[in-house]
């Protein structure tokens, strides 16, 4: 398919080259999207039916809600949703900073034990254990009866107690309760610790400090620094002096965070100045989280449930092919206008609009397949918005060319010169078009993001295209002679232009 | 459309030139009747906010032959009397929308609706919305709106001329306010979509008169040494000359964005693609008469204070006496070339065709 022509000092390198390079891309990613089998593009909620909760945290002791905090209240609500066992369930923070929301979509209308569930306020509690075992079904000896308080239906909760199905027991601060540690997120198919708990001795509020520090004088390795306030200083020091002597298990105090076990350190020392180190082969990564979760734990973020959406899968079917309808109208309609008016010309523009479509298609099979973007009804609404974008840069480079060819400019020419000034323009809009779609995409929130993420993606796109493919094609065609000489239906003739005659 | 065609030709040389900056007074005249009446109507009737923005409750139910009645006996089973409002859509779906509920109401509101309309649950869509949701999709929207026009003023400074830039963001700020001002006055719900309906207005808005303004800066580049044109003529030169253009992309925009409110109006009734689509069909005519007839008058009047372009403006009336700076030729829209025929250049000396 490549011309061969004589080199013009004007002319693009190798249109045909250009364009190949393209093509190579796409197939590329097309063998991409295949290879990693990311052939359906992913449906938001509202298309495909699923319920999402936006939930607020707000702050319980007139404390502030830091990054921190909600990163932490993120990873302990995903813990929640994901007890429920319903695949591709999803928790994520919108928002920059401490103004952050927390965004959980499930699919499935999952009626409204999942509104309850997830907008409890997480607490954090310091628990003896009574004993400790493997994270499987435990045969009928697997107990602590020796303790006292531990009932025949505890042992019993404990002995059921698989982690891999039931990620918890209760959170009762007051009971002895069962427990299982939190997976670690480093090894997320490790095995896992199931604990039958004392009750709470020491709650989060207690807890004034903690930080992840690297210890540098004993070389020990990274450490956990835990400080108590006056109350803290006191129970802690109860509980440490208490366990410490016994055997084990009965000498490790459990640190649970929302039911679930994060570390359950031994007890060395009776610890009575309010100051713990907990130590033990940490990464730093593993130091930090557990330093986290205390903060956290200090001062527990409650949540505001600030709104429900629940679509039937009907309602999200209907809504999808609504969307595809519109997409697919507002496309012909484009497409029709645009070979009425220009033509041959026209037929580039359709042709760019495949490419681009087909771009963006990809570009959204792999941003679902890479990061978990999902197409939402506003996000085919921005694709649809962004055919008129996408056409009207065809439409300036196009108006350009015919403004060079009515100053009498031969079309070869007129190419070049026209897509050196067009291309300004191009870019120039464009810009404020993606400028638009940042700031949308960083400020807002939920449908408006879907939008604005898609706008912006389009715009690049767009771009890509006219750059690669709709410049080089017309300079191809420009070499053509049914266009370089004007005819009918090529969008260059004279009548169609408007060019005076020469023949004056 | 080839007719068309012809126009963009003549337009081009500048034998058809419509006179949008000398008759500027007129145009910034008629948009502030539009701005004082949507000005007028916000602060009278205000906005119809969707329960996004006041908190509340909406449910949909899909089932063949649902009725009115049915959505009523439900409601009156859970004792809900005041605020609710029931439509038909299509013919399977009811939506009903209340004030706000807790949550314990809402489950037991759902279970009315299975017994009334002897649905499944999985059938009920709902949207649930506390009341300070919309305070913080507002506030956001709201700083989205301001951020965007700093960036892109900064933007455009840098990419054009700081006058540009002013007169392309009070261009925007006037579309929205004139698409505000119609949703308060025909009484149109307005709801998140329709919020980012209007912001993306304001990247078209921009978009189009960027393109306007690429033009008038290559158009003006020279015209202090070559002292042939005011700043005025050779920006309304560049107004004509991307006026195809202008009309091709707003219309080719539109064409999307209507058959969007076609299918979202017809075949969903409500909802998010007919709220997007109908501020973006109101915004886009607004947008597209803005870049025309606001913002290139606006930053013709800007320039022509400066005293170079004063200067200009002299000298250019003395160079072609009988002429002055708002009487420029408008043959009309079929007027075909008055003089002689042109042959080259002509778009640097439009005017001497007049004589």
């Amino acid at each position: 398919m490549s011309v061969i022509t004589p080199k013009s000092a004007k002319a693009p390198a190798h249109p045909a080259r250009t364009i190949a390079i393209l093509a190579l891309l796409t197939i590329a990613l097309t063998t991409l999207a295949f290879f990693t089998s990311a052939t359906k593009v992913k449906l938001a909620l509202d298309l495909q039916g699923g319920t999402s909760v936006t939930l607020k945290p707000v702050v319980s002791a007139g404390g502030k809600v830091t990054e921190a905090s909600i990163n932490e209240a993120v990873g302990i609500i995903r813990n929640r949703v994901d007890s429920l066992g319903i695949a591709e369930s999803l928790v994520t923070a919108e928002g920059n900073g401490a103004q952050k929301n927390i965004v959980i979509q499930v699919p499935g209308i999952t009626g409204d034990d999942l509104v309850k569930m997830v907008g409890q306020t997480a607490e954090l509690r310091f628990r003896q254990v009574l004993s400790e075992g493997a994270a499987t079904v435990g045969k009928a000896g697997d107990t602590a009866t020796a303790v006292a308080g531990v009932t025949p239906a505890i042992n019993a909760a404990y002995a059921a107690l698989d982690c891999a199905k039931d990620k918890g027991g209760t959170d009762n601060a007051k009971a002895i309760v069962v427990a299982c540690s939190q997976q670690d997120p480093a090894n997320p198919t490790g095995p896992r610790t199931k604990y039958i708990l004392a009750a709470a001795e020491v709650v989060g509020a207690d807890v004034n400090k903690a930080a992840a520090v690297l210890d540098q004088q004993n070389n020990a390795g990274w450490m956990v620094n835990l400080g108590f306030t006056g109350h803290g200083t006191d129970a802690f020091g109860k509980l440490t002096q208490r366990v410490t002597s016994l055997g084990t298990p009965l000498n490790q105090v459990a640190i649970v965070l929302d039911g679930q076990v994060v570390s359950a350190p031994r007890i060395n020392e009776a610890i009575l100045t309010g100051n713990a180190q907990i130590t033990g082969s940490f990464t730093q990564a593993r130091a930090t989280q557990l330093a986290n979760v205390l903060k956290y734990g200090a001062l527990p973020l409650a949540f505001r449930v600030d709104s429900v959406d629940q679509v039937s899968a009907t309602l999200g079917s209907d809504q999808l092919h609504a969307g595809l309808l519109a997409g697919g109208l507002g496309l012909l309609l484009v497409v029709l206008y645009s070979i009425l008016y220009y033509r041959g010309l026209g037929l580039v523009s359709v042709g760019s609009l495949i490419v681009a479509a087909g771009i963006t298609y990809l570009a959204v099979l792999l941003l679902g397949h890479y990061r978990g973007f999902t197409l939402s009804l506003a996000g085919i609404a921005g694709a649809i918005v962004s055919i008129g974008i996408t056409a009207d840069s065809f439409i300036v480079f196009f108006e350009r060319l015919r403004d060079e060819v009515r100053e009498g400019r031969s079309l070869r020419t007129a190419v070049e010169t026209g897509w050196a000034r067009a291309k300004r323009t191009i870019i120039v809009a464009d810009s404020v078009s993606i400028i638009a779609a940042i700031v949308l995409y960083l400020l807002s929130v939920s449908s408006v993001r879907g939008f604005a993420f898609t706008l912006g993606l389009t715009t690049l796109v767009d771009l890509i295209v006219v750059f690669f493919f709709t410049h080089p094609l017309v300079s191809i065609l420009a070499r053509v002679p049914y266009f370089a000489e004007g005819r009918p239906l090529s969008g260059f003739s004279a009548k169609s232009l408007g060019v005076v005659s020469k023949e004056a | 459309m080839s007719a068309l065609s012809g126009i963009g030709g003549r337009l081009y040389r500048g034998e058809t030139s419509i006179d949008f900056i000398g008759k500027r007074r007129r145009w910034y005249a008629i948009s502030g009747i539009f701005l004082i009446a949507a000005v007028f109507a916000l602060s009278t009737q205000g906005l119809k906010l969707g329960i996004e923005f006041k908190g509340g409750s909406s449910f949909l139910i899909n089932k063949s032959g649902a009725t009115i009645a049915q959505a009523n006996d439900a409601l009156k089973a859970a004792g809900i009397t005041t605020e609710s409002v029931v439509q038909k859509v299509g013919t399977s779906k009811i939506t009903i929308q209340t004030g706000t509920l807790t949550q314990e109401r809402i489950v037991a509101l759902k279970q009315d609706f299975v017994q009334s309309f002897g649905v499944d649950i999985s059938q009920i869509s709902s949207q649930v919305v506390g009341p300070s949701w919309g305070k913080e999709i507002s506030s956001k929207a709201l700083r989205a709106l301001i951020v965007f026009l700093i960036v892109v003023m900064i933007y455009l400074a840098l990419a054009f001329e700081p006058k540009m830039a002013v007169a392309a963001i009070l261009a925007v700020i006037h579309d929205v306010l004139i698409t505000v001002g119609i949703y308060a006055l025909v009484g149109f719900e307005v709801t998140p979509a329709t919020v980012i309906g209007f912001l993306t207005i304001l990247g078209y808005s921009l978009y189009d008169t960027v393109v306007v303004f690429d033009k008038i800066r290559e158009n003006t580049r020279v015209i202090t040494s070559t002292g042939k044109m005011t700043y005025s003529q050779a920006a309304n030169l560049g107004v004509n000359q991307t006026l195809v253009r202008s009309f091709n992309t707003s219309l080719i925009a539109l064409l999307p964005v209507a058959s969007i409110l076609f299918v979202g109006a017809g075949l969903l009734g409500a909802g998010t693609l007919k709220d997007l689509s109908l501020a973006l069909f109101i915004g886009l005519a607004t947008g597209t008469y803005s870049s025309i007839f606001i913002a290139t008058p606006i930053l013709a009047t800007l320039r022509e204070r400066e005293p170079a372009m004063k200067a200009l403006s002299k000298r250019v009336g003395q160079r072609s006496p009988g002429s002055n700076e708002t009487k420029i030729a408008t043959p009309g829209i079929d007027g075909a070339p008055l003089s002689k025929k042109i042959e080259r250049g002509p778009r640097n000396q439009p005017k001497r065709k007049h004589r």
